[in-house]
């Protein structure tokens, strides 16, 4: 789960890492009033869960109210990169003297964490990494050790962060890696860290990612929970606890694991058509939820044909052909829909189609044929 | 021969009194594996259709001689029981467990790395692994493999490593060994140690491999190739039509700009000699043929 800007601040701030202060708004009066008790000058911040959004003029320095007003009325409802802003951030300004860079994520290949410190912050770490990068300090961390502090002030030196900013740079490395590791962190990155004119290091924003995994420890989390920027269908899919991406095309997927599932795309489109989505019924899943997913895909209007293709392992064919055919009880299906089912329990799941079967619900014994079939039965568009 | 797991390998079962424990764990004995024991804390003594409950890995090995473990507990518990069982001295550790969180991961697989250089984990999150004829740990359908090599397969992802075997052996193709290393940020086996382990072994002739997008393991599996591999390889990698910056279930099934695309590591794998399919069914199909002309 990827948070707001704000809520990464308020997640380093539950780790003592400094922040500048700031006030959460949704409406023009409220960013107003925020911004009297901040005392001006203060940033207006869009608060989107995507990049780039300085170059699209969604934050801006307001001297006054007036200006707080200005930009306000223009940021929010603003579409950034197909996300619309409904949260503002206003945030005290602050005199920056030096930008820098600090983050931790996990380096797959080492399988280590790995920390990165860089004096030049404030532009695309990516580009810094492919035109200079010597200016990225990196530090290789193994979790059973743990970042020390003696460490961590190396790496500030490393990357040659001004002598002013170091000792609390690196104090709040530490602070940061706890919150990576303790706060169950995919990524922590802070760009830009700032070395303020009177001599404050303070994470000026905040980029966070959550593991999903760990929200069983983590109840505090659920203040973070944010269905607003779901596409409806994939609202309902969550609801039904699937993971369900909405795409563009015309025929309608469901099939168990993921690597599966990105496959059953691939050979969809090799063959001609494009999917309307991505659905993982998961390891495991119940007659229930298989007509759940059902259900979410024929709530799709873009749809013309339904791809079921299910390989069972831990997965039953035969509780797969269940939900199928409830689901045809429950609800009336708009589209065509094609089965290829094998693995534990085929025969039985089979069986249990077998009255069903009508040109409208046909079985296809490969994975290529019943894409093929789908795509015929979508109208066989690209 | 085999990779990793064989017909004397003897398994606990961590978890075994659990409902998924009990299915997998007795579905693998009914397939002829050495399902030796079974543990979970506070039901020692006890059975499970005849396998004896132990409270202890250390418990189970000394009274059984067992080498290899199959952990099938929740997320919350695998940690300490992956731990546990190195700790116990078993050499090979299966893990299916979903849903652990990455910093966990990052921790166990470290403290076995250092601590306990002797136990290899394959998983979490994966299918396990299958030695046909001989050995299934895990969940994968038994009835799919074909005994008798000559073909290894390593695969991340767990639905597609069922969809490979089941078309090699359709073609009759045997399999030495089927290794599911799962899509997990930090899987205790990767691409390059079970090609290392393909690649030493007699009964093995070629090795199928199938990745997906994300991460850098098939690009390091590519490198590993070019530089010591004398067996064809053939891949398979899932995700080419999948759109960038989304997750797809899996957390090692992310992209993010250029790399860890679908794309990039077929031409990766093209580049040194692999054979790259289009999907699932015609990695098989490229196998029959370098499987012909070993003969």
């Amino acid at each position: 789960m990827d948070l707001y800007e704000y809520q990464g601040k308020q997640y380093f701030a539950r780790f003592g890492i400094p922040t500048p202060a700031g006030v959460l708004c949704r409406t023009v009066d409220e960013a107003r009033v925020g911004a009297d008790e901040l005392g001006y000058p203060v940033a207006v911040k869009a608060q989107v869960k995507v990049g780039g959004r300085g170059k699209a003029g969604g934050v801006q320095l307001a001297r006054d109210a007036e200006e707080v007003q200005r930009h306000a009325s223009n940021i929010l409802g603003m579409d950034i990169k197909g996300h619309v802003v409904r949260r503002l951030w206003i945030q005290k300004d602050s005199n920056i003297a030096r930008e820098y860079y600090a983050s931790f994520t996990l380096d797959r290949a080492r399988r280590l964490h790995l920390c990165m410190v860089s004096s030049k912050g404030g532009v695309e770490i990516e580009q810094v990494a492919a035109t200079d990068p010597d200016a990225i300090a990196r530090l290789h961390v193994d979790p059973v050790e743990r970042l020390s502090a003696a460490q961590a002030a190396k790496l500030v030196a490393d990357a040659r962060l001004d002598e002013d900013a170091r000792a609390q740079a690196a104090d709040l490395l530490v602070k940061l890696y706890d919150c990576y590791t303790q706060g169950d962190c995919d990524l922590a990155e802070i760009n830009p860290l700032v070395l303020t004119t009177d001599g404050r290091v303070l994470a000026l924003d905040a980029k966070v990612t959550l593991d999903d995994n760990a929200a069983f420890r983590h109840p505090e989390w659920e203040e973070f929970a944010d269905t607003e920027e779901l596409d409806p269908r994939e609202k309902l899919a969550k609801e039904k606890g699937l993971t369900y991406i909405g795409l563009s095309g015309s025929v309608g997927i469901i099939a168990n694991g993921a690597g599966l599932a990105m496959s059953t795309l691939d050979v969809v489109n090799q063959v001609g058509g494009s999917a309307a989505n991505f659905l993982d019924i998961g390891g495991g899943a119940s007659a229930e939820v298989m007509a759940s997913a059902l259900e979410v895909i024929n709530s799709d209007d873009a749809v013309r044909s339904i791809l079921v293709n299910v390989f069972g392992g831990i997965t039953r064919v035969d509780e797969v052909a269940k939900g199928v055919v409830e689901a045809m009880r429950r609800v009336e299906l708009r589209s065509p829909i094609v089965l290829r089912l094998d693995g534990t329990n085929a025969e039985e799941g089979h069986e249990i189609l077998a009255g069903h079967l009508s040109e409208r619900v046909v079985v296809e014994e490969t994975m290529v044929g019943a894409a093929r079939r789908a795509v015929l039965l979508a109208g066989g568009e690209s | 021969m085999s990779i990793f797991v064989d017909e004397n390998t003897k398994v606990v079962v961590q978890g075994l009194t659990g409902s998924q424990g009990r299915f997998h764990g007795l579905r693998n004995r009914d397939y002829g594996t050495k399902v030796v024991a079974g543990v979970t804390p506070g039901k020692g003594g006890s059975d499970v259709d005849g396998v004896p409950v132990y409270d202890t890995v250390g418990e189970a090995v000394a009274a059984t001689g067992a080498d290899a473990s199959f952990v099938v507990v929740p997320p919350k518990f695998a940690p300490d029981a992956i731990v546990e069982s190195a700790s116990a001295g078993v050499r090979f550790i299966v893990c299916i467990t979903e849903g652990i969180p990455a910093q966990d991961e990052a921790l166990f697989f470290n403290r076995l790395r250092r601590d306990h250089p002797g136990s290899r984990l394959l998983g979490p999150n994966c299918p396990g692994v299958i030695s046909p004829g001989k050995c299934n740990i895990g969940i994968t359908p038994g009835a799919i493999a074909l005994p008798g090599g000559p073909v290894g397969v390593v695969s991340r992802s767990g639905t597609l490593t069922y969809q490979a075997l089941h078309d090699l052996s359709r073609h009759d193709v045997g399999q030495t060994t089927c290794v599911g290393i799962g899509g997990d940020p930090v899987p205790g086996t990767g691409f390059i140690d079970c090609l290392a382990a393909f690649e030493e072994d007699p009964e093995t002739r070629a090795v199928m491999m199938i990745g997906e997008i994300g991460g850098s393991e098939e690009e390091r599996a590519a490198q590993f190739i070019a530089d010591h591999m004398t067996k064809p390889v053939v891949c398979y990698i899932a995700g080419v039509t999948a759109p960038p910056g989304r997750k797809m279930g899996h957390a090692g099934a992310i992209i993010s700009g250029s790399q860890g695309t679908a794309q990039a590591k077929m031409e990766a794998l093209s580049a040194v000699g692999a054979s790259v399919a289009q999907n699932p069914t015609e990695a098989a199909e490229l196998m029959v043929k370098v499987v012909k002309n070993l003969a």
